[in-house]
């Protein structure tokens, strides 16, 4: 599938609806409300502090790290509240998988870093672990290059196949969605380019959220974008969502408009 | 692993409508020829509502160009062929327009008595033709020496409009009863000239995307 051909109906992944979010007494969203669409790539664009990361960081409940946030409003995944005291959220973080903007990849081997989550949800046997680490990293095309490295650092490959190996462990795991928050901002146009390619491999199978300031990329890569931008009140609203050609070619909010062409930002 | 492939795709299938609408706007040229020397209405009447699609084929390519630039910001060579091919999907649909408006004559003659056998008219939309396909070729192939050819070329068409024009005049001057019947065969050698003219458009948009300079040619 690619972004020019997203015309058919498509199911919803994720939902919010009327999500207002809070630090404390500072509200960082206002009343989002959006479906992701399931097996498409969805960009979420606009001026730095507007709440991008915040909104991404809504499905996988990683907002729960920082103290005093409260949420409101519904998000849910394939219906289900994920806000919901009973969810659980190890449960919620294996199906909705995060790649960060460097690679933060654990101190262990390429093996090993690939092969811990399985083995904390309670994959034992060896053999799996190893077919599950070679499944992945064919995945993101780095079995070649790593297949006789798989006991060396992690830490010892290239910053490009570093994040490469991150995305390998999130697909570990067998998610259902992929949080990308500016995950190519640390690397070089070549690396960012089979990322890139990469994420539109991976649409066939898994719903992608991704978080950029790259509107180039976003246009390149994405199905759907959401622009977003901040409030007087510094609250982040979401102004305009729609499929991304024609968010780029003729946006409806003068807003959109203006962001994209570079009056602002 | 091939790095953006979908775009190379898209890129790809852009270059191949452009084949797609010069194959129709060729065939409708020489069917509007054969419909004026057999006399064929029905034929003609086809080749006018068929012009629709030769031009609801140009504003899709141009929707795909604009998305194109939009969603993948294709710089240098990839750039000049897009914009090259917003100009030849324009010279191509006026190349139908020009077969559009031949069948039209053709219906306007309806069974009036032929001036004179046609044979250097049929000749002009052949060479006229023939330019187009190889001109197109030229473009996919990036061949910018085959374009110069092409335009060479157009003198041939020019001369056999020439010859057109001078021997209707002369059969005019004879006999003014044929005024208007001879008048509307020189409106469809001009309509065949123009087609040949706008070939040599599309060869200089093929020079342009190869070396990055606009020739007049």
């Amino acid at each position: 599938m690619d972004n020019m051909t997203l015309q058919t109906p498509q199911r919803i992944k994720l939902e919010t609806e009327a999500v207002n979010l809070y630090y404390g007494s500072f509200q960082a969203l206002r009343n989002v409300t959006m479906g992701i669409r399931e097996c498409a790539i969805t960009a979420i664009i606009g001026p730095s502090g507007c709440g991008k990361s915040t909104l991404l960081r809504l499905f996988n409940r990683m907002n729960d790290l920082i103290p005093s946030v409260r949420v409101e409003g519904k998000v849910l995944l394939s219906d289900t509240s994920i806000y919901d005291k009973d969810m659980d959220v190890v449960e919620l973080r294996k199906k909705v998988g995060m790649v960060f903007q460097k690679p933060n990849l654990f101190p262990m081997s390429v093996y090993d870093n690939i092969a811990i989550g399985p083995r904390h949800h309670g994959m034992k046997r060896e053999a799996e672990l190893a077919g599950i680490v070679e499944r992945c990293l064919r995945e993101v095309t780095l079995w070649e290059e790593v297949k006789d490295k798989l006991k060396q650092s992690a830490l010892d490959l290239s910053a490009g196949q570093q994040q490469l190996l991150c995305i390998a462990r999130a697909l570990a795991v067998e998610p259902e969605v992929i949080l990308m928050d500016e995950s190519c901002s640390a690397l070089d146009p070549e690396s960012t380019l089979k990322i890139e390619e990469l994420m539109r491999d991976l649409v066939s199978k898994y719903t992608i959220i991704i978080v950029t300031h790259n509107m180039e990329q976003a246009a390149r890569v994405s199905d759907m974008a959401a622009f977003m931008m901040m409030e007087q009140d510094k609250a982040g609203v979401l102004v305009e969502y729609a499929p991304t050609d024609l968010i780029f070619s003729n946006p409806k909010d003068k807003r959109t408009e203006d962001y994209i062409s570079g009056r602002f930002g | 692993m091939e790095i953006r492939s979908m775009y190379h795709k898209r890129l790809r299938e852009i270059q191949n409508e452009v084949l797609v609408m010069g194959g129709l706007a060729s065939e409708a040229i020489l069917r509007s020829i054969e419909a004026l020397k057999n006399r064929d209405l029905d034929l003609a009447q086809q080749i006018v509502m068929g012009d629709q699609k030769i031009n609801d084929l140009r504003f899709d390519i141009e929707e795909k160009c604009i998305q194109l630039i939009v969603t993948q910001q294709p710089i240098a060579n990839d750039l000049r062929i897009i914009i090259a091919v917003l100009n030849i999907i324009t010279e191509v649909e006026r190349i139908g327009d020009y077969a559009e408006g031949i069948a039209k004559i053709t219906i306007m003659i309806g069974d009036e008595p032929p001036v004179k056998p046609l044979i250097d008219i049929p000749l002009m939309a052949e060479q006229a033709v023939d330019m187009l396909h190889r001109s197109l070729d030229a473009f996919i192939n990036k061949d910018a020496d085959a374009a110069r050819k092409i335009c060479i070329e157009d003198d041939i068409v020019d001369h056999l409009y020439d010859q057109v024009y001078l021997e209707l005049l002369a059969l005019m001057t004879k006999d003014p009863q044929i005024v208007s019947r001879a008048t509307r065969l020189i409106w469809v050698a001009h309509d065949l000239e123009r087609s040949a003219d706008r070939v040599t458009n599309i060869c200089e948009r093929v020079i342009f995307v190869i070396t990055g300079k606009m020739e007049e040619m």
